[in-house]
């Protein structure tokens, strides 16, 4: 059991979904409720990762990140190495690799609150952001862990994206899919079975909290 | 049902007096093709009904003055302060407006119980008193027993009170109410009137109070304004407005499958109907008198009166015995069935009706073509319009 792999995987997708959290609120809120006609097409761009095989993801993220794209440069200048191939390399890919499984649930979640609360606010003498804080997220709370769970179980299980843009440095890069297909490509299909079956675990875990809440009874109880 | 005391005010507060304006219009597009909103009217201190059907735009109005939705262009005041002015692009949000509105679904957050519903917009207070304010309001209201409870736990008249004491705890300038009474029983009904009725006594400012039940309109007894298809058709006492005839619309008019031009001959007061003679003016159509009911109208008054032809009854023989005032001998002049129904044309004396009976009648009756029958129209189904 590799627990280098184990923890650095953990790291990523804590700071991952941490991250998805804070910026696919409003991301979602706005797709939520912009009247924009062409609003569509972030909606496709925001859902292309869950189509996209993780090599095209990847190998465009690269050439983002490499020294002659300006984002790869002005890092460069920053930083005095360049983005691929580093921790936050991987964290770059994997925010895009995530987004739809944070962005999705909240704008499903935000969509579902009734039009009419909010009228009520706002005729109650709250502000939109106000109503946006005391009804939309309170009600909403379901599709708010939904959304972090989601794109934490998707960073944890990701392999493709972090071949193509991390590479496989351990300690750096190496996170426990990689480590798994490492361990495969050796022969040892004992140790790999042991992280495959952990990884099986926790992602079964995660994914029952997202099934057991949206089932209902949990939106109430546990935050009464 | 225990004996309730009528509506107490929570707390003394100084009478805030103001007069409404409204001159707006707005076009939208909604299922029917599109919508045209076009009124002017000023509502003081107390209750101004708008009474109108469903999709004459009382919910657009009421939105419009709330500040949910803009209208095209116009012009809104309330205690001579602008909330809305196009010609100055003037807009206050509709937070900053200070207009309370109680929806027509209620709307209240199902993740808050009873009280933090009511306390919700007193923002500004600090906690000890929005918590004294808001359990007051639901003292008044006789639910503060309630007062921990969520809205999916109350029935139907406790969320209703619960909305309008959400609204009223944060003395709004004027008061916006979309049919809060439409769902409720009528002791419950009659209690919530009164409980508004003290409180308008108390705090004196306009109160626009949608309906469709002329029922809430005579209970009210103020001043009522008519919304048809966007527009203010009739404003005035209530038997002014709605015992007036009809306003003739086109909406109306699809309704109706018989319309006939008559005059009025005879006012029967004491009975409350009145005779009507359809128009003998007109090439091919002979004299029929219809019996209706009353409105202010004089012998000599032109009108119009609508009858819908599922709303007739074909009788094979001289029926007696019958409440209804209108029996008419005719012929059959034509049968036609459509969509599972049979239309039927009978010519009573060269008056035309369409009657609309079921297949399974006209086997029954044996109706056909030539055959002589009795067209029966009971006095309430005359409608009186007016062009």
């Amino acid at each position: 059991m590799n627990w280098e792999a184990f923890w650095l995987t953990v790291r990523l997708a804590t700071i991952v979904s941490s991250v998805l959290f804070a910026t696919g609120i409003p991301v979602a809120y706005w797709l939520t409720h912009s009247p924009w006609r062409l609003k569509f097409l972030v909606e496709a761009a925001v859902a292309l990762p869950i189509v996209l095989p993780p090599t095209v993801l990847g190998f465009y993220v690269l050439v983002a990140l490499g020294s002659r794209s300006p984002l790869g440069r002005w890092w460069e200048s920053l930083t005095g190495h360049t983005l691929a191939f580093t921790f936050e390399g991987l964290v770059i890919g994997s925010l895009l690799y995530s987004l739809p499984f944070a962005v999705q649930p909240f704008a499903s979640a935000f969509g579902a609150v009734d039009s009419a609360l909010l009228r009520a606010s706002a005729s109650l003498g709250h502000s939109p952001v106000q109503t946006f804080c005391r009804v939309v997220l309170p009600l909403s709370k379901a599709g708010l862990v939904t959304g972090f769970t989601l794109s934490f179980a998707h960073t944890l299980g990701e392999f493709g994206v972090v071949l193509m843009v991390g590479g496989n440095i351990p300690g750096v890069t190496r996170t426990i899919s990689i480590d798994i297909y490492d361990q495969v490509q050796n022969a040892q299909y004992s140790s790999a079975n042991h992280t495959a079956l952990l990884l099986l675990v926790i992602s079964f875990f995660l994914l029952s909290i997202v099934y057991g809440l949206n089932r209902g009874f949990w939106i109430v109880s546990p935050w009464k | 049902m225990e004996v309730k005391q009528a509506f107490v005010p929570p707390f003394a507060s100084p009478a805030i007096s103001s007069e409404l304006e409204v001159r707006i219009r707005k076009s939208f597009l909604n299922r029917e093709g599109s919508f045209h909103l076009n009124v002017h009217f000023r509502a003081l201190a107390g209750f101004t009904i708008l009474f109108g059907a469903s999709g004459a735009g009382k919910t657009t109005l009421l939105d419009c003055i709330a500040g949910l939705t803009d209208p095209d262009d116009g012009r809104i005041l309330v205690g001579g302060e602008d909330l809305y002015d196009s010609e100055f692009k003037m807009n206050v949000p509709a937070w900053k407006r200070r207009i309370g509105y109680v929806l027509q679904d209620l709307a209240l957050f199902p993740h808050m119980t009873a009280e933090q519903n009511v306390a919700y917009g007193l923002r500004q207070l600090d906690a000890a008193e929005r918590q004294a304010r808001s359990r007051e309001m639901l003292a008044s209201f006789r639910i503060d027993h309630l007062r921990d409870r969520r809205p999916a736990q109350i029935s139907g008249g406790e969320r209703q009170r619960v909305a309008l004491a959400r609204t009223l705890v944060t003395e709004p300038r004027a008061l916006m109410l979309d049919e809060p009474l439409a769902a409720l029983d009528r002791p419950t009904k009659s209690q919530i009137l009164a409980d508004l009725r003290q409180w308008n006594h108390h705090y004196r400012v306009p109160i626009l109070f949608v309906t469709h039940s002329r029922e809430e309109v005579f209970a009210l007894g103020q001043e009522v304004i008519a919304l048809d298809a966007g527009k203010i058709v009739a404003q005035g006492l209530p038997r002014d407005v709605l015992e007036a005839p009809r306003i003739e619309t086109v909406a109306q008019l699809s309704g109706f499958e018989n319309i006939f031009d008559a005059t009025v001959v005879a006012l029967h007061e004491d009975r409350g109907t009145m005779t009507c003679r359809v128009d003998a003016g007109q090439p091919g159509t002979g004299q029929l008198d219809l019996e209706t009911p009353l409105v202010r109208a004089e012998a000599g008054t032109e009108l119009r009166i609508g009858v819908q032809a599922g709303d007739i009854l074909l009788a094979t023989e001289s029926p007696r015995g019958l409440s209804a005032r209108n029996i008419l001998p005719g012929t059959i002049v034509w049968l036609e069935r459509r969509d599972g129904i049979v239309s039927a044309g009978v010519d009573c004396g060269g008056t035309q009706f369409e009657v609309h009976l079921t297949l399974a009648a006209q086997d029954a009756l044996g109706l056909a073509t030539g055959k002589n029958v009795w067209v029966v129209i009971k006095t309430h189904s005359c409608h009186l319009l007016r062009e």
